[in-house]
């Protein structure tokens, strides 16, 4: 006998297509698959133009220092003991990793180009992903996707679960304790401070400025424009330097997009990696795995239905 | 037809445990979107270990929604043609139909805001997070008072 299809297996085919069906055949639902490329800003990184000159680190720390933390001490005793409290309030000049009053950080890898020995410098800050499961996992909608593509973290809401960080695939929020909402609520036994990373100076991009980073670099190392735009402009560059890019696919696509004359795989085995240090590695879509189920939860109730009705008519018959 | 026996329920007893276990793990992976199971040493008992994994939960939480979605549907259709006219919804049904009603419509909302062409307000995202757990608070309150009290959904006419 030649193949058969076992009950199971046409059941399980007949719900997957149906799901398709269903999902695709609802208006609006492919616009809500993909994010608004035309809407949402993007930046371009020319690492091969960065001189690690850190001008941009510097004009994000005077521009967003307002933003930064200011804790009460002491902190409220935490419970249980493996609460950890982070507290970088001390050690506020760090600039070689991201912190809580760092958000932009030069990252150096050594590689070589023709032969030749150098040494290439990365600004390193949040993606600010088309999809971020920072906000979208955020129990409380503190953590916000402005419509420009923009990803911030409201300060006043936040109440620094580290949640953001967990399931960012690069761990860029960073906590800071003692501050925020959760003091006016239950200290000791929920929260733990606030998550603080780049903004992207969203105030200013309202105001149709620059970001910071972007205004105070001597080598115009950044460019920033529509995500649909950027992404050609990065496919340009890549292909002038022969080069390779970054960020265009990484959590599903990002609103910062690398462009390196080296692969990647290279400068990722270079850069100093950990806490505070991310990586450059490729990134499948976090989001992908569970909003895939979404087209079921559209077939699911047309199943319960069908379920119903059929022992209707089986009680009838 | 055994009429001299009171059924107090519409339901079968495979699909009460059905209802149950779906409610039970939706509730779980549900608290799990919140950073406490780790915190509270709850994902260090052996087996729940996955309850600190967050996109674990949150797969969880939507195949739960999937199996409580056809669930509803099986349940309202079944009510309103074959069982309707021999029982009716009590007070507590209605009210927690109600909650429930609520639960899976800003659920439904959650779940098109983690797409990636949303772009709710931030107010609203807000909203549906917070009217998501109130109305799951509200649903397990009055579902363990039904438990405690005896109270069905439903009641023969």
């Amino acid at each position: 006998m030649g193949q058969q299809i076992s009950r199971r297996l046409f059941l399980k085919g007949g719900l997957a297509a149906a799901a398709g069906v269903a999902a695709s055949s609802i208006p609006g639902t492919e616009a809500l698959a993909r994010p608004d490329e035309s809407k949402q800003l993007a930046t371009l990184i020319d690492i091969s133009k960065c001189t690690g000159c850190e001008a941009c680190v510097d004009a994000c720390s005077e521009v967003n220092s307002a933003k930064y933390p200011d804790p009460q001490k002491p902190f409220p005793k935490m419970y249980p003991n493996r609460v950890p409290v982070e507290d970088w309030s001390d050690k506020q000049d760090v600039n070689d990793r991201l912190t809580p009053y760092n958000w932009l950080y030069i990252q150096h890898a050594e590689v070589e180009i023709n032969g030749e020995e150098t040494e290439l410098t990365i600004p390193r800050r949040c993606m600010h992903c088309a999809n971020p499961p920072c906000v979208k996992l955020c129990p409380w909608g503190a953590a916000k996707q402005l419509e420009n593509g923009i990803s911030r973290i409201d300060s006043d809401l936040c109440l620094g679960g580290s949640k953001c960080k967990k399931v960012c695939p690069w761990d860029i929020p960073q906590r800071q304790t003692g501050t925020g909402l959760y003091l006016d609520l239950m200290p000791s036994m929920a929260g733990n401070g606030v998550m603080y990373k780049c903004d992207r100076c969203y105030e200013k991009v309202a105001e149709g400025e620059l970001p910071a980073c972007i205004e105070a670099c001597p080598e115009d190392v950044q460019t920033i424009g529509p995500r649909d735009e950027i992404i050609k402009k990065a496919h340009a560059l890549a292909k002038e330097i022969n080069g390779y890019i970054y960020g265009e696919n990484e959590n599903g696509g990002t609103n910062t997009i690398y462009v390196s004359p080296v692969p990647f795989e290279e400068l990722n085995k270079t850069i100093e990696k950990g806490k505070g240090k991310p990586h450059l590695e490729p990134v499948k879509d976090t989001m992908a795995q569970a909003n895939n189920l979404a087209a079921a939860m559209i077939v699911a109730p047309i199943a319960g239905i069908a379920a119903a009705v059929g022992k209707y008519y089986k009680r009838t018959r | 037809m055994n009429h001299g026996q009171r059924n107090t329920r519409a339901i079968s007893l495979p699909g009460r445990w059905f209802y149950l276990i779906t409610i039970f793990f939706l509730t779980l992976s549900g608290f799990g979107q919140m950073p406490i199971f780790k915190r509270y040493y709850i994902a260090d008992i052996p087996g729940l270990g996955w309850l600190a994994q967050f996109f674990v939960t949150h797969y969880i939480h939507y195949l739960g929604a999937i199996l409580f979605l056809a669930f509803a549907a099986y349940m309202i259709i079944d009510y309103l043609v074959l069982k309707r006219k021999s029982r009716q919804m009590t007070a507590t049904g209605y009210v927690r139909g109600a909650l429930l009603v609520g639960i899976l419509a800003s659920g439904i909302f959650l779940v098109i805001r983690n797409l990636a062409g949303s772009n709710f307000s931030s107010s609203f995202i807000i909203f549906l997070d917070l009217s998501h757990l109130g109305l799951v608070m509200a649903f397990l309150f009055v579902s363990l008072y039904c438990l405690i009290f005896k109270k069905h959904w439903t009641t023969e006419r």
